[in-house]
């Protein structure tokens, strides 16, 4: 039958091998079969990109891909970010946190994943860059300030942390 | 919010991807393009479309391409906007459809979205097909009789439908260098930064002795494609570039357009207002641009 396909999805470092609907998203398919749960689903049409991931190192909209494009691929979710021995967040969560980034909490695993990629590529980004950055992200909460606050705080800490 | 099921098809090669949509179009099924899937996804979420199959083009690596040949760059219609982004040739030689590029979407779309993608789905408020006007592009499309390219100008036909048949896929698109000395500019309103553009201007500009010459204007979210503005283009010809010039093409742009489409979020007279400004604003641009 074509509407079932096996798919081989490694997440977090962890290979997954599953035989998936082809409509199933990527979302649903992280939170639903791998159960985590971490990944949002809000609007599900590419609009509100709380359920952000990376995909190949590459920040996507999960609710947009379908679990079978990702057949092969390496998928990060927010899960993945925290430190396995220490327990310790990281760096970009540990700054939401302090700067108060987050207030209902719903929209931060997007916005976390989103920074992860910027800072990744761009680790000294201006507000101007951080603001196009995050401009598929949306926050119902916090006005955006503590938002930008929370970046600019990642940024410098990772750096410090580079150049120690 | 969840697409209704479909046939999953993943060829491994264009031939056997042109086959595969022969046989379905003969069984009498339904079945589409799956690209990037960033404007398909959408559609299938809000079933909006709910085709009996989709044919994904992921496995294609051989239409990734970005390359120049005989002065003329060829996009692979699998290429993602960011690869597109990311390009040195598409950013020095081609400045134009680099800067439309960054105006799709956001990261985590054009992450994803194919540049090909773009122009099959033919979103009349998209960027891609004003800038395909403008640049005279050519569509490179498959099909079991073979292959053709076709003129941007025959190739968007109306409200997202292209001159694509049944059966044939677009594997690329073609595009000229721009020449030393033409300015250029392309700019958008929509509401929130990402949004698909309420209106939009994208223009390519020569000075010939110190006047204007050459202007290729086009609109893009005020029709049921991207439209020529060739009354302001005639206005423009043998014009001495200045303020006064452009203010004066840019009234004969928004008067020229039929009849602007009008939806909650912007008016008829409001989109035909807007273009006016964008001519004005884009052709000051591409002035600062052209030598």
């Amino acid at each position: 039958m074509t509407t079932m396909q096996k798919i081989h999805v490694t997440v977090n470092g962890k290979s997954h091998a599953r035989e998936v609907e082809a409509r199933l998203t990527l979302a649903d398919f992280l939170r639903h079969e791998l159960h985590l749960g971490g990944t949002h689903v809000g609007c599900e049409h590419g609009v509100c990109g709380v359920c952000t991931v990376l995909i190949n190192g590459q920040s996507a909209r999960s609710c947009l891909t379908l679990a079978v494009q990702a057949d092969g691929a390496n998928v990060t979710t927010v899960e993945g970010l925290r430190n396995r021995e220490t327990g310790q967040l990281h760096p970009i969560q540990q700054a939401f946190v302090d700067a108060h980034g987050l207030q209902c909490g719903f929209c931060t695993p997007g916005f976390v994943m989103t920074t992860l990629e910027l800072l990744g590529e761009n680790p000294d980004p201006s507000d101007d860059e951080i603001k196009d950055a995050l401009g598929g992200n949306l926050c119902r909460c916090t006005g955006y300030q503590s938002i930008l606050e929370s970046v600019r705080l990642a940024a410098s800490r990772l750096q410090t942390t580079q150049s120690a | 919010m969840k697409p209704a099921p479909f046939d999953y098809y993943a060829p491994e090669t264009l031939p056997e991807a042109i086959a595969l949509m022969a046989r379905l179009e003969n069984e009498g099924c339904d079945a589409k393009i799956l690209a990037g899937g960033q404007s398909l996804m959408p559609m299938l979420a809000m079933r909006v479309a709910r085709p009996d199959a989709l044919i994904d083009l992921r496995r294609l690596t051989a239409l990734n391409h970005i390359a120049e040949h005989d002065g003329i760059i060829a996009i692979g219609a699998m290429a993602t906007k960011r690869a597109a982004e990311e390009s040195t040739l598409i950013r020095e030689r081609q400045p134009l459809f680099h800067a439309a590029t960054q105006l799709v979407g956001h990261r985590q779309i054009r992450n994803r979205g194919s540049v090909g993608g773009s122009f099959a789905h033919a979103d009349p408020a998209s960027e891609y097909p004003a800038v395909a006007l403008v640049l005279d592009m050519e569509m490179q499309a498959v099909g079991e009789g073979g292959e053709r390219l076709i003129p941007a100008s025959e190739f968007f036909v109306t409200y997202m439908t292209t001159a694509l048949e049944p059966g044939e896929i677009l594997t690329e698109v073609r595009m000229p260098m721009l020449p030393a000395g033409t300015g250029w500019a392309i700019q958008e309103i929509s509401r929130r930064n990402g949004d698909l553009a309420l209106a939009g201007v994208a223009l390519t500009l020569r000075f010939s002795g110190g006047l204007c010459a050459d202007a290729r204007i086009a609109a893009f979210g005020v029709d049921a494609t991207a439209v020529r503005l060739t009354a302001a283009e005639d206005a423009l010809a043998g014009q001495k570039p200045d303020a006064a010039t452009f203010a004066r093409v840019a009234a004969i742009a928004a008067a020229s357009l039929a009849e602007p489409m009008s939806c909650i979020h912007a008016s008829a007279d409001y989109r035909r207002h807007l273009i006016g400004v964008l001519v004005e604003r884009t052709l000051a641009e591409a002035a600062g641009r052209a030598r």
